[in-house]
C-alpha cells in the first residue's frame, strides 16, 4: 500500500511542464530573447546571424521589396538605407579608438598622487627617527671601512677611490 | 556607391606575410639585444677584470689592509 502511494507520487510529477501547459491552453514557451541568434559588432564576425533592425518600418519595408528587383535602380541612399538596416556599425566606425586612454592615465597619475599624500602624512605624523647609523658620521666611517677592506674593487666603490690621493676619483 | 570599384584587397597569404615580417624582426631584435650586450657590459668587464689582474700584488694588498686594521686575528703591529 504504502509502495502503490510512493509510485502514485511520482507518476504525477513525471508529466512535463509544457504537457501540463498545453493542457491548461497555453502552447509553446514563448521563446527568451537571450536564446535566439543575436546581432553582435565584431571585427572577426563579418555576417552577424540576423540583421540589425529586428522590426521594419513601412518605408524601410517599402525599400526591402523594392532590393528584391535590380541593384542598378537603387540609389546611393537607399544602398545605405540598406546596409543601416542590417548592420549597426561600419567597420571603421567599429575599430574606431576612443579616448578612454586619457581617463585611465589621468585616474592613475590621480591615485598615484593620494598614495603620496598618504606616505607624506606617514612619514610626517607616524614614523619615529631613523636609525642612528644613517648620521653623515657613521656613513664617512662605514664608507671608509668598506675602502679599507677593498669592497669590490673591480668595477664597484673601491674602483671609483684614488687610494694615492686619497679622494674619490674625478 | 560611385561607379568605379574599390581596388580588391588582398585576400591570401596574409598570415604568411605576417609571420615573415615578425620571424625576421624577432630575429634581429634578438641579435641586437645580444650584441649589443656583449659590446656594452661584457666585453667591458672582462677587460676591466683582465686590467685589474694584470698589476695585483695580493701580498701587497694584504699589507696595506692590515694597516688599516680590518682583520681581527692580524691587528696592525
Amino acid at each position: 500500500m504504502l509502495a502503490s502511494r510512493v509510485f502514485s507520487l511520482v507518476g504525477r510529477r513525471s508529466i512535463s511542464t509544457s504537457l501540463c501547459l498545453r493542457a491548461h491552453g497555453h502552447g509553446v514557451v514563448k521563446a527568451e530573447d537571450y536564446t535566439l541568434p543575436a546581432y553582435v559588432d565584431r571585427r572577426d564576425v563579418p555576417l552577424p546571424e540576423v540583421a540589425f533592425v529586428r522590426d521594419l518600418s513601412a518605408q524601410q519595408q517599402a525599400l526591402k521589396e523594392k532590393e528584391k528587383a535590380s541593384w542598378s535602380a537603387l540609389s546611393v541612399d537607399e544602398k545605405v538605407e540598406l546596409y543601416r538596416i542590417k548592420f549597426n556599425e561600419t567597420y571603421a566606425e567599429m575599430n574606431k579608438g576612443t579616448n578612454e586612454w586619457k581617463t585611465i592615465l589621468g585616474g592613475v597619475f590621480f591615485f598615484l598622487g593620494f598614495t603620496g599624500i598618504i606616505l607624506i602624512w606617514q612619514k610626517h605624523f607616524m614614523y619615529g627617527p631613523i636609525p642612528h647609523t644613517f648620521s653623515e658620521d657613521w656613513l664617512s666611517a662605514q664608507t671608509k671601512r668598506m675602502l679599507d677592506m677593498r669592497v669590490n674593487p673591480v668595477e664597484g666603490i673601491s674602483a671609483q677611490w684614488d687610494f694615492d690621493k686619497n679622494e674619490w676619483k674625478k | 556607391m560611385s561607379a568605379a570599384l574599390l581596388p580588391k584587397p588582398q585576400m591570401r597569404r596574409l598570415l604568411a606575410r605576417r609571420m615573415k615580417f615578425h620571424l625576421l624582426g624577432a630575429f634581429l631584435v634578438s641579435m641586437t639585444s645580444a650584441a649589443l650586450y656583449k659590446f656594452g657590459v661584457a666585453e667591458p668587464r672582462k677587460r676591466a677584470y683582465a686590467e685589474f689582474y694584470k698589476k695585483y700584488d695580493p701580498m701587497k694588498d694584504f699589507e696595506t689592509m692590515k694597516a688599516a686594521g680590518v682583520f681581527e686575528c692580524a691587528p696592525p703591529k
